[in-house]
């Protein structure tokens, strides 16, 4: 391809259609409206389907609907719409629905400041739904992140027939950056399992609770059942406990077990460091330009940088956070992701947050200061 | 080779029906049944979307594909569903509790004529969660929730999505004897088409409304909402049409940018550009980025505006540099212009505490408040007047590369002839042409 400068909601888009995305529904919201415009210039030319729907509950429903029928789905938002999305959230984890939600997070709550960035709905996309069930969540820092990022989370959803949050944020989303996207490396594109051919099928049939069941697609050439209400393996309602349990646990197990093989990251751990900072998105980019700035002073300071937020990376947490003292987390929230490393840290070693919630970048040199690198 | 004919599509392995006794649910579910028999459709290629209610409890009993959604929301799966799938036949059952809290994506179905057929199992209330009003319960009627009467007129279902645009609309009563083949109608109704099929609710509306098949025709009298047929006509298909018009998009093409020039920058720069809404601010970064690319540089460009469109302040950061940018803000500008009332307005605060070290470029019309940066007025008004209001950002960014001269005045150039489209390229070359002018 070559050198182009282009924004994070553009790379957002190919990086789907590279995926394989074939169907695309959305709702005009800013900073999310230049993906579904992006998909509506991209899709159609090459036999896809993007669609503009009546609300975000509809956007979502069609999403699920078409993967359902074998489509690789997405939509995108931002925080008003994960709202509304919510409910469906529900719905696709309780079948297994490969998904893919972008949420291009902008100043809230509520409506907020539509044009500016935030990082405030970390925790939101994990406990998006009732029922507390586990979802992915990656994080991408820069355009080309956005690009790589998108399509990863299609494998994702694939391979775990799970929705994946696309944790996306206006500075990324709507700030141009130079980038050759054939240049990034991408693993080979994931599709779900299906039934083995004549095989009798059900569902949601798992031996292992951590499994993964085959898919068979609505209109696939067999029968198929999906359902929003609590269900055995063959997709029909139940109400016994032991098989409820099972199910639920096999919800969770699927996720959670694979937190290893979805952690993405990048580690720039410096021996006797007693300052680990442990950053993500647009804000990881100002905290490297700190860390580096401390470290030219002749602090010792580590970096650990999420990809993925959700499943926490909890191994890669715990071994960064070995022989340190000290825990800085920067976000563009009023302290969101720290909870999650606090309830990793070993004891004696102290967390803390440098936030900043007022729509402009945290800079480097609050990050050095505030964080006392 | 002969396909056996399917004699039910009901499910062998699901039992029977749940519904109480007399209740229209089972009605319509066997006259749906009938209706399949009469279609003989392969039953891999059905699917019988539901939501929330008594009749949300139906797929599962059918030997057909079967979605059970959330409330109110069959009809955004099934749309999915045969977007994705055209040759499936999609039906929906809804009750009219799903058409209450579903109206939009009611309307929306109907507007938008997808083929579905959707019928709607109407009972005036909520049976599942204890018979509470629904948007179709007559005036009067009396619910768990409207103990003195329903003061709320009811929803007329087939007129709301006939005025909404659905081409095939029928309503008829449970106990018709021409159900099935209005449903087989609806089905093969090649576009949106809902049935509102009005039954008894025996465990709630009817005891308490002493309602009965003839009471049901005297409701139909008392609101004046008739029976039958009543909506028939030709309206383009949404999945065919979709499929047509994409045939007419085409992709638009990336702009591929190769080093051209050579530029001795040896440090990040970073440059503001202030102005208004409509003063083409942020394509004049972008093309201040373009020509950076062109000299080999990483660039990025965050933009800053409200959420108006044509009105309101409008700015851009943009950062070069010889090696991968980070942190994409810019804290200490090297370069800072300040182009309109507007864009003063919104760097006020900005410009008084801009470092020495930064160069500040105001329009020759604006009084900036105190700085420490050095200031070099450029004279916009004489762009505006030879070349157009839209030609200052233009100009603005070849004073500011002529005057800091980080990459050379020709990538500017070059970035117009080479990425711009030949409607604009020309006035804004003369803008940029102009700009270098100003300050070099």
């Amino acid at each position: 391809m070559g050198l182009e400068f282009i924004e994070g909601n553009e790379a957002i888009a190919r990086g789907a259609i590279r995926a394989g995305c074939n169907f695309f529904a959305g709702y005009p919201i800013t900073p999310a409206s230049t993906i579904l415009s992006n998909m509506m210039n991209l899709l159609p030319a090459q036999g896809g389907i993007a669609i503009q729907a009546e609300d975000e509950i509809a956007s979502i429903g069609f999403c699920i609907g078409a993967a359902m029928a074998g489509s690789k789905a997405m939509t995108a938002t931002s925080g008003p719409g994960i709202s509304l999305y919510s409910e469906n959230i529900g719905l696709a984890i309780m079948g297994e629905t490969p998904l893919v939600i972008v949420d291009v997070q902008r100043q809230g709550p509520a409506t907020g400041s539509a044009t500016k960035g935030a990082d405030g709905d970390i925790q939101f996309a994990r406990w998006v739904t009732s029922g507390g069930l586990p979802i992915i969540a990656l994080c991408p820092a820069t355009v080309a992140e956005a690009y790589e990022l998108t399509y990863r989370a299609f494998n994702l959803a694939e391979t775990y027939r799970t929705p994946v949050f696309v944790l996306s944020n206006k500075e990324v989303s709507m700030t141009c950056e130079v980038v050759d996207l054939d240049k990034i490396d991408l693993p080979a594109p994931a599709n779900r399992r299906r039934p083995l051919e004549g095989a009798a099928y059900n569902p949601h049939q798992f031996e292992r609770t951590a499994e993964v069941p085959p898919l068979a697609d609505i209109g696939d050439g067999r029968v198929t059942r999906y359902t929003t209400s609590t269900h055995n393996k063959a997709g029909y309602l139940t109400a016994e406990p032991e098989v409820i349990q099972e199910m639920i646990e096999h919800y969770a197990a699927k996720i959670d077990s694979a937190a290893d093989d979805i952690a993405l990251y990048r580690q720039d751990l410096q021996q006797g460091a007693e300052t680990l900072v442990v950053s993500y998105g647009v804000t990881s980019r100002a905290a490297r330009v700190a860390i580096r700035q401390a470290r030219d002073k002749g602090h010792r300071v580590s970096s650990l940088v999420l990809q993925t937020l959700y499943p926490v990376p909890e191994r890669i947490l715990r071994r960064a956070m070995q022989g340190v003292r000290r825990v800085v987390v920067p976000e563009m929230n009023l302290g969101q992701y720290r909870y999650d490393i606090e309830r990793l840290a070993p004891a004696g070693v102290v967390v803390s947050g440098v936030n900043r919630m007022d729509t402009t970048l945290l800079p480097p040199s609050e990050i050095e200061f505030r964080g006392q690198l | 080779m002969n396909t056996p004919t399917v004699q039910t599509y009901m499910s062998k392995q699901a039992g029977p029906l749940p519904f109480c006794p007399g209740c229209g649910h089972e009605r319509i579910l066997k006259e749906l049944d009938k209706a399949l028999v009469k279609l003989q459709l392969d039953p891999k290629n059905v699917v019988i979307v539901t939501d929330i209610g008594c009749i949300g409890l139906s797929d599962q009993y059918f030997a057909t594909n079967g979605f059970h959604g959330l409330h109110g929301r069959s009809l955004t799966y099934a749309t999915g569903i045969k977007l994705a799938r055209p040759e499936l036949t999609v039906l929906v059952l809804m009750g009219d509790g799903g058409c209450g809290i579903g109206g939009a994506h009611l309307l929306n179905a109907a507007r938008r004529n997808l083929d579905l057929t959707l019928i709607v199992a109407n009972n005036f209330n909520y049976g599942m969660t204890g018979g509470q009003h629904s948007v179709t319960t007559p005036f009067g009627g009396r619910t768990a929730t409207t103990p003195g009467g329903n003061v709320e007129g009811p929803l007329d279902l087939c007129a709301t999505v006939a005025a909404a645009g659905a081409s095939w609309v029928y309503r008829g009563m449970t106990h018709d004897t021409d159900l099935a083949d209005r449903i087989v109608q609806g089905i093969r109704y090649p576009g949106f088409a809902l049935l509102d099929v009005w039954e008894l609710c025996t465990a709630y509306y009817t005891p308490r409304n002493e309602m009965n098949k003839r009471e049901l025709m005297n409701l139909v009298n008392a609101t004046g909402m008739r029976t039958g047929l009543l909506v028939e006509r030709q309206r383009p298909e949404f999945g065919a049409s979709y499929r047509e018009s994409s045939k007419s998009v085409s992709r638009r093409r990336s702009i591929v940018i190769d080093k051209a020039f050579d530029s001795g920058l040896d440090r990040q720069v970073g440059i503001v550009i202030a102005g208004s809404a409509g003063q083409k601010v942020k394509s004049a970064a972008t093309l201040l980025a373009r020509a950076g690319m062109l000299s080999g540089l990483d660039a990025t460009q965050k933009d800053d505006y409200p959420i108006t469109v044509m009105t309101g302040h409008s700015l851009s950061e943009i950062n070069l540099s010889p090696k991968p940018i980070e942190y994409t803000a810019i804290d200490n500008p090297d370069y800072f212009a300040v182009i309109s009332e507007e864009g003063l307005k919104k760097t006020r605060k900005w410009i008084g505490r801009l470092p020495e070290t930064c160069t500040l470029y105001v329009d020759e019309s604006l009084e900036i408040p105190d700085t420490r940066a050095r200031v070099r007025r450029i004279g916009l008004a004489r762009v505006t007047k030879e070349i157009g209001k839209l030609a200052v950002s233009w100009a603005t960014v070849g004073a500011i590369v002529a005057d800091g001269k980080f990459i050379a005045g020709q990538t500017l150039e070059q970035a117009v002839i080479r990425f711009q489209s030949p409607t604009v390229a020309p006035a804004n070359l003369k803008a940029v042409q102009m700009g270098l002018g100003l300050t070099g």
